[in-house]
């Protein structure tokens, strides 16, 4: 495996930070909003410059600065942050363009401030990806909680305070309590915090400290909504759509999941967790997300906290995939990684769009709604289908080899688990779209006159809805890049 | 003129407080460029000597010729390098950035605020470069004597009885000290710190050691305010002006924790006190306790700037259980929390000034929307807000880590879940501040240009020095690295594991 030193990650992180200043200081909305399409696009293409040479087994590194042997800030580009960055990257410029129909939409206040810190979620998120070792994971995790805060927090009302403070206690004080002291304990017993292919720990401890890391970075890393620390991520959805449906089904949710597959293969390594039988109990931990997070998200009737509790469950299709630790399992796992992405951006972008067209935010005001917004539904229904598994998105796939890896891993059960999950999924999504377009005339409780969403809103969606259906036709890239992860 | 420099660092600014206060006289404006120059100077000995010593190695500088053991000796290793370039960097930051809130806040005390602020920082340089024990009871009580008449000048009605409180305590904390080292006297005849170190190893077992150890160490402790020694700190640093408490805050906690560990590695040495003595297990129990007192008794305050002296005090916790865990990394950890935290606490305090500058009242509540009044001011104090926190890569984050990393190592886990207690509730304290300053009540929230509160950002020379201390948190986390590499592991000895 060739490993090229190229200043090239470091700058895919760095690009949304030097336009911050720019988009600070832009004095009229449109010069602003071109200098975070710029960003946008610059880092989507640095991200995809490095593509080819990745998929062709290529690693690139970069250290920035060498605290500690072992325990630098420095970058490295494989193929699992590949993924990632290539997801959160691609979908940084679509929703660009969805933010400035929601926000100019709603005449929302401080669009400068929430333009600058999506910026820096952005830097965050790649930096996350990109990270070589523990060290320089934390640091952009913390930074991505902190840059998220204000979004969450965008309307400054009294339930955004609460939900604020929700916020940053499950995600702060998880990091620092949790995550911290394993990382240096992690650090005290291997003196490396480098992710590397066989795991660090292996014969540095003993089964009862291993499996007290293990809940400790499971649970720690928050941002991933494993039960019991799940809560944030409803009570986040007060945030403006736009970073509801890119922090909190992309960004940071995903982080929080990236981070626990990386320190499972790259801390742990698949050889002591199945020693050790301690997959088996991530993914039962798993599994009772999955199960709940699908029964709670059936009786929400707020649109947005329906989907919350529909990602809370879905994250942890990706930690149960890794856990099975069988080559399909993960190799499904990861890629549930993008599929999921696109798929529930693309629920998270009609719900913003009905919004913004009629103000509504119940599913059980929507009856009707898809006579009226015939393409935001007919989006929504693609995208439900995605995240419930079936063809023609691709949901199927990344499903489809999570159910193999159950096989492979014999675990029966946890093939129960999402067989039953599915049929949950569906029982909350479909209703949905039922009810937008099968109803009489009577029934209907939108006016003639309420019509689709400004462009910049609808073709987003549009186009999220459209890769997920494409990503059932050429799956290829990310089950490439999915497969090298996994160690195939 | 170079070899001066040790002997340079102390009498510049002791020599200009007297210019400073004839000037005064003459003309008040006078004041701040002599003061300004003298610290400059200052700060370029520092630097300079810092160079010297990483050059060179250990310098001696001998007062008047006269040899140690019976003269002064003056004595610059890696330790008190770092800590005079420290000081003289802070104090002279400090007084750029509070030269308008000065003017403001008493005009008519200039040449007096002055002449004891650059007196404050001779003794603090004194206390740092010296290498006998009495020179440093002598210039001890030079720092704390103008601290007390430093803080006398604040609120009217309040400061006069803080800083009596702190004269009370203070002395006693210097008696302590006084006393240990006369013990000390008794037993070896000798002043000079290489000198006793070399005289005691043979009588480590005597009970007058053991006292003047205790008497040192308890004296050292009062005067940094170590929980429960701690009482006079709040009332003093928060009463006190906003221009000399940015000056006194970051620094005397620190170069007393600074006397502490130069006291145990140069004086009674390590094996005394880590090996002889089986007290720094239990000590850094104590230091548990101060961290966790200190969090708490600032989540109850409502002004922040006594919030922030309690924190200080939570703080003083971490560089003193940091020693006591006796090894490297702790004692690491702690050698690099004095320069953090001096730059922590200068950019807190001189960020509290700002906002003292411009509103009237400190309390939570006088906060609101403040991110839009003073938005570079509040991205300062957020800075050092997260530094606190010990969020990466703020060089906060940083110096906990070694601490911790020294905790694991010692098998002290109960000091390492007071750190991290103490970051979960600094991020609490902080947050909470951050949450006041942030939210604002609007009518709407979709009205593009709604923006009642206007900007009143402080005045640039304020802002500027507070700007680049803020941007420093974060150069001098990145190289915390190369800090610990070169300036601080050389000066641990071998003894500690």
């Amino acid at each position: 495996m060739e490993t090229v030193n190229s200043i090239r990650p470091f700058l895919a992180v760095i690009v949304s930070l030097c336009a911050i200043p720019l988009i600070a200081s832009a004095r009229r909305p449109n010069v602003r909003e071109m200098w975070t399409f710029l960003a946008a696009a610059l880092k989507f293409l640095l991200v995809i410059s490095m593509l080819p040479a990745v998929l062709r087994g290529s690693q690139f590194t970069y250290t920035l600065v060498e605290f500690l042997p072992g325990a630098s800030i420095s970058f490295k580009v494989d193929a699992l942050g590949m993924l990632f960055a290539l997801v959160a990257s691609s979908l940084w410029i679509i929703t660009s363009a969805y933010s400035i129909g929601y926000m100019r939409g709603l005449k929302e206040h401080s669009q400068s401030r929430y333009f600058c810190f999506f910026a820096v979620a952005l830097s965050a998120t790649i930096g996350v990806a990109f990270s070589a070792n523990l060290l320089t994971l934390y640091l952009f995790y913390e930074m991505l909680s902190l840059a998220t805060y204000p979004l969450v927090t965008h309307h400054q009302d009294p339930a955004a305070r609460q939900s604020g403070r929700k916020y940053l206690t499950y995600i702060l004080g998880t990091s620092i309590g949790l995550v911290l002291p394993a990382m240096l304990i992690v650090y005290h017993l291997t003196g490396s915090l480098e992710f590397s292919a066989g795991g660090l720990l292996a014969g540095h401890a003993s089964k009862g400290l291993v499996a007290l890391l293990l809940i400790l970075f499971l649970f720690g890393f928050a941002k991933a909504a494993v039960m019991p620390f799940h809560s944030w991520l409803p009570a986040a959805m007060v945030a403006p759509t736009p970073v509801s449906a890119l922090l909190h089904a992309v960004a940071v949710v995903k982080v929080g999941v990236f981070s626990i597959v990386r320190v499972l293969t790259g801390i742990f390594g698949v050889a002591i967790l199945s020693n050790f039988h301690l997959g088996t109990v991530v993914c039962y931990i798993a599994a009772f997300t999955i199960i709940v997070g699908s029964l709670v998200a059936l009786s929400q009737d707020e649109l947005k906290r329906r989907l919350a509790f529909s990602t809370i469950s879905q994250l942890s299709y990706i930690i149960l995939g890794v856990a099975l630790l069988s080559p399909k399992g993960m190799t499904g796992g990861i890629v549930h990684i993008a599929m999921h992405a696109f798929g529930k951006i693309t629920l998270f972008f009609c719900a913003g769009a009905i919004f913004v067209a009629t103000g509504k935010k119940y599913v059980s005001d929507m009856v009707g709604i898809g006579r009226r917004m015939p393409v935001t539904m007919a989006a929504f229904f693609v995208g439900a289908l995605s995240v419930i598994g079936l063809p023609p998105t691709g949901g199927f796939f990344s499903k489809w080899y999570l159910v193999l890896g159950t096989l492979q891993a014999h675990q029966q059960v946890m093939l129960v688990v999402l067989l039953l999950s599915s049929f949950l999924n569906a029982a909350y999504f479909l209703p949905v779209v039922y009810r937008a377009f099968f109803c009489t005339d009577e029934e209907a409780m939108f006016e003639k006159s309420v019509k689709e969403a400004p462009p910049w809103c609808l073709v987003p969606l549009v186009l999220t809805a459209v890769i997920s259906i494409f990503l059932f036709f050429y799956p290829d890239i990310f089950f490439r890049l999915a497969e090298m992860a996994a160690g195939m | 003129m170079s070899h001066h420099f040790p002997v340079l660092l102390v009498t510049v600014p002791l020599l200009s407080a007297f210019v400073i206060s004839a000037l005064s006289w003459v003309k008040k404006s006078f004041c701040f460029p002599v003061a300004l120059l003298a610290l400059g100077t200052s700060v370029y000995s520092a630097v300079r000597l810092l160079f010297q010593v990483l050059d060179q190695g250990v310098v001696e500088y001998h007062l008047g010729g006269w040899m140690p053991p019976w003269g002064i000796a003056y004595r610059v290793d890696l330790l008190n390098g770092l800590v005079l370039v420290v000081v003289s960097s802070v104090a002279l930051v400090n007084l750029f950035a509070t030269h308008k809130s000065v003017q403001k806040a008493f005009p008519e005390k200039i040449g007096t605020f002055y002449t004891l602020y650059v007196l404050f920082v001779t003794g603090l340089m004194g206390i740092t470069v010296t290498g006998d024990v009495f020179n440093l009871y002598v210039l001890l009580e030079i720092a704390s004597l103008t601290a007390y008449a430093l803080i006398a000048l604040g609120q009217p009605d309040r400061a006069p009885l803080a800083s009596l409180n702190y004269v009370f305590i203070g002395t006693l904390g210097a008696c302590f000290y006084l006393l240990g080292i006369g013990y000390l006297y008794i037993m070896t005849g000798s002043l000079n710190m290489a000198d006793i170190a070399t005289l005691l190893p043979p009588i480590y077992h005597s009970k007058a050691v053991l006292v003047a150890f205790i008497f040192c160490m308890v004296g050292v402790c009062i005067k940094m305010a170590f929980f429960p020694l701690h009482m006079w700190l709040p009332n003093a640093y928060t009463y006190a002006p906003d221009a000399a408490s940015s000056l006194i805050a970051p620094l005397m906690t620190k170069v007393m924790v600074y006397v502490m560990i130069r006291l145990i590695l140069s004086v009674f040495l390590p094996d005394f006190s880590f090996q002889v003595l089986h007290i720094s297990h239990a000590l850094v129990w104590l230091a548990c306790l101060a961290i966790i007192m200190g969090s708490l008794l600032a989540l109850a305050q409502t002004n922040i700037k006594r919030m922030l002296t309690y924190v200080l005090i939570s703080e003083i916790g971490y560089m003193v259980g940091g020693v006591w865990l006796g090894n490297r990394l702790g004692m690491s950890g702690a050698i690099l929390h004095i320069l953090n935290d001096a730059i922590m606490t200068l950019c807190l305090f001189l960020a509290i000034g700002n906002i003292a500058y411009r509103i009237q009242g400190l309390d939570l509540t006088h906060l609101k929307g403040l991110f839009r009044k003073m938005p570079l001011t509040m991205a300062a104090f957020v800075t050092a807000g997260l530094s606190v926190i010990g969020v990466p890569p703020t060089c906060g984050f940083f110096s906990k880590w070694y601490l911790i990393s020294g905790a694991i190592q010692a098998g002290h886990y109960g000091f390492m879940v007071a750190l991290l207690f103490s970051s979960l509730v600094n991020a609490i304290l902080f947050f909470r501040i951050i949450e006041i300053a942030y939210f604002e009540p609007m009518e709407s929230h979709h009205d593009a240009n709604v923006s009642k509160v206007s900007l009143m950002e402080a005045p640039l020379t304020m802002l500027v020095p507070l700007l680049i201390v803020a941007v420093s948190l974060v150069v001098v986390g990145l190289y915390s690295g190369d800090i610990v590499t070169t300036l601080i592991a050389p000066v641990l000895p071998k003894g500690i594991g």
